[in-house]
């Protein structure tokens, strides 16, 4: 096997190539069953990163054979590959539920395109994942931003183009922070290489540019993030977005600029650096706390359940943030647990609002009532990954609110616990209206008659819905993989 | 697989076999009396194994290291299986005379829903670890909000949403915050005798921790958390019989005995003076419920109260910390449930027969209902109290408990609210055998259905009349052949070190 030692670069360069193959494809079916045996693909590359640095040990991969501060190097640790997994992981779940949803929702003769976007923005978010380059780092973000332009604007209607001309804007702002941030970073010790930073940088621990870069560095992610109060970006482009883009960038692009804001925190700055200098650690938990609060309250007046699901979200960013604010390896396990727990919820409930539109052409609450007569398997997933959401017991929500909250009482914060409980249960609200609407209430008069989701919607839909009662059961991979790369951070950093 | 597991997992292939039974009414109804058999079977079994001494376990994922989904039989859990096991056959039975009587909609959907609360309450039962009964109280809640929303008007809507609110707020918001906090300075979970905190959590901060485990068990009804069961009154009558005189509610006060026997030791607490509030607001509950229930002409919300009032003596009796009233505490488990299912099978053999919801309206319908009203009569007295009724047997241990410590609060509230209780339920009891008859439609909430005239209405159907008697003869029963329960009680206070 010759190509095992390329595993890393493979991961990317797959998706990047791929992109430009796929625009000579054309034929719609074709481009979607080519994109999806690369997202595949690229799952089970992923396992193997995974299941190299299990065994291995963390390791770099030098491009083009460049020794590391000179060329661009990627680097694989516990946390690069646990995120890396959870990317590929749901671009594949996506892909598999896309054909039809893609076929109804973007113009046929643009589906293409489509593919080849969904593809550039993969190789975009393993990118940002996999570097080590800090410079790298932002090519790679515009890579995946400015495609994740363009599969918005494909959405429904020119609200659409709108939400994606907001998200550019606002998009590009947060990326030239970032930019700026690590211009003056460079300006401060003459090297891009992450590893090379994290050595250089104590040295210039007293200097005032030091903590501007920080500074942009931080608002530039919090951009990309959308960490309140920096979220206004998100509810359009989620809500106006194909169904399967949503559920794509809410399942994997910000969960990769909370990565590149811990990556930055923890591996280029150090811990030390966060608890002693400018109180960034205190701004993340009051603005995440904001985030989970104003985002449900918000989410429960919505409509449009995409909205709704949008604002969600906001808030669920909240509860990642939240925990990688704790600066401790018990609050990073359960930030990183929420953080793949909610991808799979957000999946799956952005997927059955796509089934559901696929049948009825609208997710708004009220052209939904009695919705669950017709289309009961589509909504029962939904109600699952409703329950995960609020957190209920046996769904893998439950797990991610259990270890926030234990974080919170190890740090003797048992206030936060009980803060984290008040916001979910908001969640309770803004979930329990659409079964509400779904289950008690009768269909509109007047509205068609619609029929259950076809077998290629629901497969991947109650794939992820199983997905979320199997890590509510079974945690000791999906938690043991949040804590082993949680504590390897740490360990790298020296604070364990 | 384990005979546990079987349990749990019996009503749910029930449940299965009811949805494949869909379209064949008979079949499916079959399938229900079955399954219920099959699990009365599995848990009557069970219980000389456990009255010997015996505690089964079994233990099936572990979720969190060192938290698991595990079982143990301990004598509590039994006697609230037994009950719990032992009812829902009658209320099959019971449900499928009340079902068809009143043309409900979509019974499929509410045998399997009966089917798979029973499986939660089973879990809840038989849990071994805090972690468990939240896992299986919050199926529970969820399980049985379909059956209370089953008539899925804007009225059922509403009480649907009164129900899951209250209870998700309080066991999300307080009874998880507790057991996190139990489990994070403890590092365990398990029910143990004699309890678990130890000298991890002392003072001041056990009456906090006590705060959150009995408002965040709002099953059991605490004043001001009690609204939900007044609203779940919206749903068909068997739900109300089964699930909130007997399923839900005995989850809630189970889970209450559970958690000061098992999490905090009562010997431990019968120390800490920062945990005595929990008397006074129980006996606040007992009084101030039994004086809604009073002003109630709606004969399913007088009970409703009257259930809210009776839970709290279970708790009342469990914060006395006496040996001798957590015996009646668990045996009043067993009596309330007989007596109040008995009040609600005929409430709602009254509201099929009759079409009659309010307790005006019964004046005389006692010699159209005999066996009716004479079940209803039988449920009355247990709930006030008197021999020979299961009722009896609970209160008087609670009071011997309550003298043993000079409990002289305790022993007020037990007084005064057997009068109170015997003014709520004995002028009904009187209206309906020794009051005149109203002439037909005098009265504004008399009215025909269908065209029928029910002016002219015997007993409801014979399934709903068996039921009511059995259940009815079960409480008196239960007060001459008590051995079991008690020594099963008996057995929870003996096991602590």
């Amino acid at each position: 096997m010759t190509l095992l030692p390329h595993l890393a670069a493979l991961q990317v360069v797959i998706p990047l190539l791929a992109a430009p193959i796929c625009i000579m494809l054309r034929r719609p079916g074709l481009a979607w069953g080519f994109a999806t045996l690369v997202s595949l693909t690229d799952f089970v590359i992923s396992l193997g990163l995974l299941w190299q640095v299990q065994t291995d040990g963390p390791f770099s991969y030098a491009i083009g054979n460049w020794a590391a501060p000179w060329g661009i190097e990627y680097r694989v640790d516990a946390l690069a590959a646990y995120m890396l997994v959870i990317i590929s992981a749901m671009g594949a779940a996506v892909m598999l539920f896309a054909r039809r949803s893609i076929e109804a929702e973007i113009e046929h003769a643009r589906i293409y395109l489509f593919y080849t976007c969904y593809l550039l923005c993969l190789t975009g978010l393993l990118g940002m994942v996999i570097t080590g380059d800090a410079f790298n780092l932002f090519v790679f973000l515009e890579i995946s931003a400015l495609s994740s332009y363009a599969m918005i604007a494909l959405g429904r209607g020119r609200r659409a183009l709108t939400a994606a001309y907001h998200y550019l804007i606002l998009g590009t702002v947060g990326a030239t922070f970032y930019v700026i941030g690590v211009g003056l970073v460079y300006s401060l010790t003459g090297t891009l290489n992450m590893a090379d930073l994290s050595r250089l940088l104590p040295q210039a621990a007293g200097y005032r540019t030091l903590e501007v870069a920080l500074a942009f560095i931080t608002v530039g992610v919090a951009l990309k993030l959308a960490l309140f109060p920096l979220h206004k970006w998100l509810p359009d482009a989620y809500s106006y977005a194909p169904s399967v883009v949503s559920a794509f960038l809410a399942s994997t692009a910000t969960k990769v600029a909370l990565y590149v804001l811990i990556r930055l925190f923890f591996t280029v700055f150090g811990a030390s650096y966060l608890t002693e200098g400018i109180p960034v650690a205190e701004v993340l938990l009051v603005t995440a706390i904001a985030a989970m609060f104003s985002g449900s309250a918000v989410a429960i007046w919505q409509a449009d359940l995409k909205r709704s699901l949008a604002y969600s979200s906001v808030a669920q960013i909240g509860y990642m943030v939240l925990g990688v604010a704790l600066i401790s390896a018990a609050g990073m396990a359960a930030g990183l647990l929420h953080l793949f727990n909610h991808a799979l919820m957000k999946a799956c409930l952005f997927l059955a609002l796509g089934a559901v539109f696929y049948r009825l052409k609208s997710v708004n609450i009220r052209d939904m009532e009695g919705i669950a007569r017709q289309m009961p398997l589509t909504m029962g997933a939904f109600v699952v990954g409703g329950l995960s959401l609020i957190g209920v017991p046996l769904t893998a929500g439950f797990i991610s609110k259990w270890y926030l909250m234990l974080a919170s009482f190890q740090d003797g914060r048992w206030w936060l616990a009980v803060l984290i409980v008040l916001s979910s249960l908001l969640a309770v609200v803004y979930v329990w209206r659409v079964v509400e609407a779904a289950y008690l209430r009768p269909r509109p008069h007047g509205a068609p008659a619609v029929r259950e989701a076809p077998m290629s919607l629901l497969a991947p839909l109650w794939g992820l819905a199983l997905a979320n009662i199997w890590f509510g059961l079974d945690t000791s991979y999906s938690y043991g993989a949040a804590q082993w790369a949680a504590e390897a951070l740490f360990r790298a950093g020296g604070l364990l | 697989m384990n005979p546990l597991l079987w349990m749990l997992v019996t009503p749910l292939i029930g449940g299965v076999g009811i949805l494949l039974a869909n379209r064949q009414p008979n079949a499916r109804e079959g399938v229900t009396i079955l399954t219920a058999a099959a699990l009365i079977w599995q848990v009557w079994g069970l219980a000389p194994e456990v009255l010997a001494g015996g505690r089964p376990e079994a233990s099936f994922f572990e979720i969190v290291p060192g938290i698991e989904l595990a079982f143990r039989v301990e004598p509590l859990g039994m006697l609230f299986a037994l009950v719990a096991s032992g009812l829902w056959i009658i209320a099959s039975a019971y449900s499928i005379g009340y079902m068809r009587g009143n043309h409900e909609k979509h019974q499929t959907r509410f045998y399997l829903f009966f089917a798979v609360s029973i499986a939660a309450t089973i879990g809840v039962a038989f849990s071994a670890n805090l972690f468990t009964l939240f896992v299986f109280y919050e199926a529970l809640t969820l399980a049985t909000y379909p059956l209370v929303t089953h008539a899925g008007s804007a009225k059922a809507r509403q009480g649907g949403r009164t129900y899951l609110g209250i209870l998700i707020a309080t066991s999300i918001g307080l009874l998880l915050t507790a057991i996190i906090w139990t489990w994070w300075a403890t590092g365990t979970t398990e029910f143990t005798p004699g309890g678990i905190l130890g000298q991890e959590i002392v003072g001041p901060e056990v009456g906090l921790l006590l705060f959150l485990f009995m408002f965040g068990i709002g099953k059991a009804a605490l004043m001001p958390i009690h609204r939900w069961l007044p609203a779940a009154m919206v749903a068909p009558t068997p739900v109300s019989a089964l699930l909130h005189a007997v399923a839900v509610v005995k989850a809630g006060v189970f889970s209450v005995i559970k958690v000061i026997v098992y999490v905090f030791g009562w010997e431990n607490l019968a120390a800490t003076p920062s945990a005595e509030w929990l008397l006074y607001v129980a006996g606040g509950t007992i009084v101030v419920a039994s004086l809604i229930a009073m002003r109630q002409d709606n004969l399913k919300r007088r009970l409703a109260y009257s259930t809210v009032s009776q839970l709290s003596y279970v708790t009342m009796a469990a914060a006395i910390l006496a040996p001798l009233s957590l015996v009646g505490a668990a045996l009043h488990i067993a009596a309330h449930a007989l007596g109040k299912i008995t009040l609600f099978f005929a409430a709602g053999a009254i509201h099929t027969a009759a079409h009659k919801d309010y307790v005006s309206q019964l004046d005389g319908i006692g010699r159209r209902m005999p066996w009716t009203m004479g079940a209803f009569a039988v449920g009355a007295l247990s709930m006030i109290g008197v021999p020979p009724t299961a009722g009896f047997i609970s209160k008087w241990y609670m009071l011997l408990g309550a003298y043993d410590v000079q409990a002289w609060f305790a022993v007020g509230v037990i007084t005064l609210s057997t009068l109170l209780n015997a003014a709520y339920f004995l002028p009904i009891v009187y209206a309906a055998f020794f009051k005149p008859e109203k002439p037909v439609h005098a009265d504004g909430h008399a009215h025909t259905h269908h065209n029928h005239d029910y002016s002219n209405h015997g007993e409801a159907p014979w399934p709903s009349v068996v039921a009511l008697t059995l259940t009815a003869a079960g409480t008196v029963a239960l007060f001459f052949f008590a051995e079991m329960p008690l020594d099963l009680a008996r057995q929870m206070i003996e096991a602590t070190p």
